[in-house]
């Protein structure tokens, strides 16, 4: 019953209550710390503006999922490419996405990282290592695992990285995905964010057996599961994935377990809609990744209340001066319709 | 389970799922109610009155996902019979077919029709083709059920209709109905039938309201029917363009101009007798549909008339009013070009007009 327990929140052994315990530089560490809150603020702005209307594209939030995409990016080199989905913020700011080109995305604005053309569920950045992101369910888990075959054929070290939700776990594609690369020990590494719901439906309403990393085996490889919110955990587990991938010993299942704090698509929690519990979310925002964080960094003392509270005004002004630009953006022409069908 | 004609009567709604906004009480002039709530009408006594039909797709206990169509059905029929499914689109394609083939009616539902390219090879491969390829000695009677959902910033994989795409595939029949009776009435001709059929609706025309009688009665499948009554051009619409070619139509009206509206409902079998007549009658030709232009359900109207004999008589050329030929985009300032509409329609029928 762990599975059923995970989705309640509340199992004591997985070590989710702990405090951050890392070997991780205090640096590194602090850069992710960085990262994390520019993710975690860009959505609560996000969220602020599709509330007043002035974003319509349909945004689903990271906000407490931000400890995997930090820590899964914190490994990976320029060159390495991620895929991403529909809650595609967090890869791409992770990834080093630039934030205002993102904002403006988000405006589906001219100057948005895919030209107002893809809206939130599309959103990529080719100069950073970010080559698309989808909004079909699994669909860009092959795709990660074709950049990896090429990667292999030309001799780079370079790796790729898919994200994926819990549900992605239910489409044939995954699977088939999983024994390709296994079988042709490809350099990617499969990072599955189980956040214990597909729209609607929790893990158990959905899988016959909840524990995805378990699905590995299947395909002799290596499967884990870790906690999703701890940032040091994170970071570790990528990095010995990271690391088989380009010494050619082949492809990892991470299955990082977490949770979204904000519905399925929007601003709003979501509890009036009764698919999930009060006691549930709350459990889980008492486990906050940036606060986990944020207390580890300064138990440490790598870094003082002072120097965080700076953190968080330089990003809050990053992300205004951000609505600022998409604000002023132009749309796309009506001319830019029939543009980009082909090269 | 045969419908009866639709007849002004006495009714009372509570065979209504979301019977809320509804007090039984009696009326004797036919009700009015919306487009969505036909489909959750019919699905509700389908489901009720027959042991072999079952509903059965990603979302269907959603509080959102489909609209208000299959709101109260899972509290109803329970999820024996309301089967909500993983994200497994081919699987349960799959699924549908098998349970089709032992005796069952799937209602399969695809809240969007972009999630049905993962079900591609179910639906051509082996539901269009399994009738023909035994020789007909099996049927396949599934209902897939797929909805067009776009508009709002939703993008490329969020926005498609891709009606054409099936009615491609020879074995499967597909209609698209645009009123809430014909919603009611084609849903129950597909559960009649012993044929797979792709039952096409629009969430644009959810709030659309109109007569629809409580009991339940069928809609000829391959038979269209004319909205709107002129001499001068012929516009055949599909599905929600009928909408905005009744607009148009109202619009042209006060210009003095004679617009025949024709609303197909099936678009295969497509209801030629009917296309053919308006067209010889008013020799010009707008066709408007939501999908795409090149080898769309428009490509295919036109075929159909440069192929008769009435094609002589045509006094002007052909003009299709359809999505260009790109995907859809985010930005509200290019879905309002890529949207076609009244408007578009309006200028359609002036310039085949002056032609
Ligand atoms: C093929 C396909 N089927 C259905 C959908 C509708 N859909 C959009 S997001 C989503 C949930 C995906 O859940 P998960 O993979 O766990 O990601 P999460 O939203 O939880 O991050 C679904 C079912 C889709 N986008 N694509
Ligand atoms: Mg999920």
């Amino acid at each position: 019953m762990v599975q059923a327990i995970w989705a309640r929140g509340k199992d004591s052994t997985l070590k989710m209550k702990q405090p951050l315990s890392s070997s991780i530089s205090p640096e590194l560490l602090l850069k992710m710390y960085v990262t994390m809150v520019k993710i975690r603020k860009f959505e609560e702005r996000v969220a602020d503006l599709v509330i007043s209307k002035e974003i319509v594209t349909p945004t689903h939030l990271y906000i407490g999922e931000e400890a995997v995409a930090t820590g899964v990016c914190s490994t990976l080199k320029k060159q390495d490419y991620v895929f991403s989905t529909h809650r595609s913020h967090g890869h791409y700011l992770a990834k080093g996405g630039d934030l205002k080109a993102l904002m403006a995305e988000l405006y589906c604005k001219k100057t948005g990282c895919s030209r107002g053309k893809g809206g939130s569920m599309h959103v990529a950045s080719p100069e950073m290592g970010l080559p698309g992101s989808s909004a079909i369910v699994g669909g860009t888990i092959p795709i990660a695992v074709g950049a990896a075959l090429a990667f292999s054929m030309q001799n780079s070290d370079a790796i790729s990285a898919a994200f994926f939700g819990d549900g992605a776990a239910h489409e044939g594609v995954f699977y088939e995905s999983l024994n390709f690369a296994s079988l042709k020990k490809l350099p990617v590494i499969f990072v599955c964010e189980n956040n214990l719901y597909c729209t609607h439906l929790s893990v158990v309403d959905t899988l016959a057996d909840t524990n995805i990393y378990k699905k590995a085996e299947a395909f002799a490889m290596p499967g884990v599961r870790i906690d999703g919110n701890d940032i040091s955990e994170v970071y570790e587990t990528a990095k010995r994935a990271v690391e088989n991938a380009r010494q050619s010993r082949g492809p990892t299942l991470i299955e990082a377990m977490t949770y979204r704090w904000r519905g399925h698509v929007g601003p709003y929690d979501d509890l009036d809609k009764g698919l999930r519990s009060k006691e549930e979310l709350d459990c889980w925002m008492q486990r906050c990744p940036v606060r986990k964080l944020e207390k580890h960094l300064l138990k440490q003392g790598a870094t003082s209340q002072l120097e965080i509270n700076q953190i968080h005004k330089t990003i809050s002004e990053e992300i205004e001066k951000a609505v600022e630009f998409a604000r002023e953006s132009p749309y796309p022409d009506e001319n830019d319709l029939l543009h980009d069908v082909h090269k | 389970m045969q419908g009866k004609a639709p007849t002004r009567m006495k009714t009372t709604f509570s065979t209504m799922c979301t019977n809320e906004d509804y007090e039984e009480h009696e009326v004797n002039f036919m009700r009015k109610i919306n487009f969505a709530q036909a489909i959750n009408e019919t699905l509700c006594q389908l489901i009720d009155k027959n042991n072999h039909v079952f509903l059965i797709g990603q979302g269907v206990t959603s509080p959102w996902y489909v609209g208000s169509t299959t709101v109260g059905l899972i509290q109803r029929f329970g999820s024996k019979r309301v089967i909500d499914t993983p994200t497994s689109e081919n699987a349960v394609t799959g699924v549908a077919l098998g349970a089709a083939l032992a005796r069952m009616h799937p209602i399969l539902c695809f809240p969007r029709m972009d999630f049905m390219y993962y079900a591609m090879d179910q639906i051509a491969n082996h539901i269009a083709n399994w009738h023909y390829m035994f020789g007909g000695q099996l049927n396949t009677p599934v209902t897939l059920w797929a909805i067009i959902n776009r508009g709002g910033e939703q993008a490329a994989q969020h926005s498609q209709a891709i009606q054409a795409i099936f009615t491609h595939i020879p074995g499967l029949k597909v209609v698209a109905p645009s009123t809430p009776y014909d919603a009611k009435g084609l849903l129950v001709t597909c559960v009649e039938e012993d044929n797979p059929v792709v039952y096409i609706d629009d969430r644009w025309l959810y709030q659309y309201e109109g007569e629809v009688p409580e009991e339940l009665y069928s809609v000829p499948i391959g038979k269209g029917v004319v909205r709107h009554k002129g001499e001068d051009v012929t516009v055949v619409a599909t599905s929600y363009m009928v909408h905005e070619a009744i607009k148009a139509a109202e619009q042209l009206e006060k210009e003095k101009i004679k617009t025949e509206v024709v609303d197909l409902r099936s678009l295969k079998p497509l209801d030629e007798n009917l296309l053919l007549t308006s067209v010889k009658k008013t020799g010009r030709l707008v066709i408007a549909d939501g999908g795409w232009k090149t080898c769309g359900i428009t490509a295919e109207i036109s075929a159909r008339i440069a192929e008769n004999d009435i094609f002589k008589s045509i006094k002007a050329p052909i003009i299709r009013v359809s999505l260009p030929d790109t995907p859809a985009p985010a930005s509200s300032s290019l879905e309002k070009v890529y949207y076609p509409n009244a408007k578009k329609i309006m200028l359609a029928v002036k310039r085949v007009l002056e032609m």
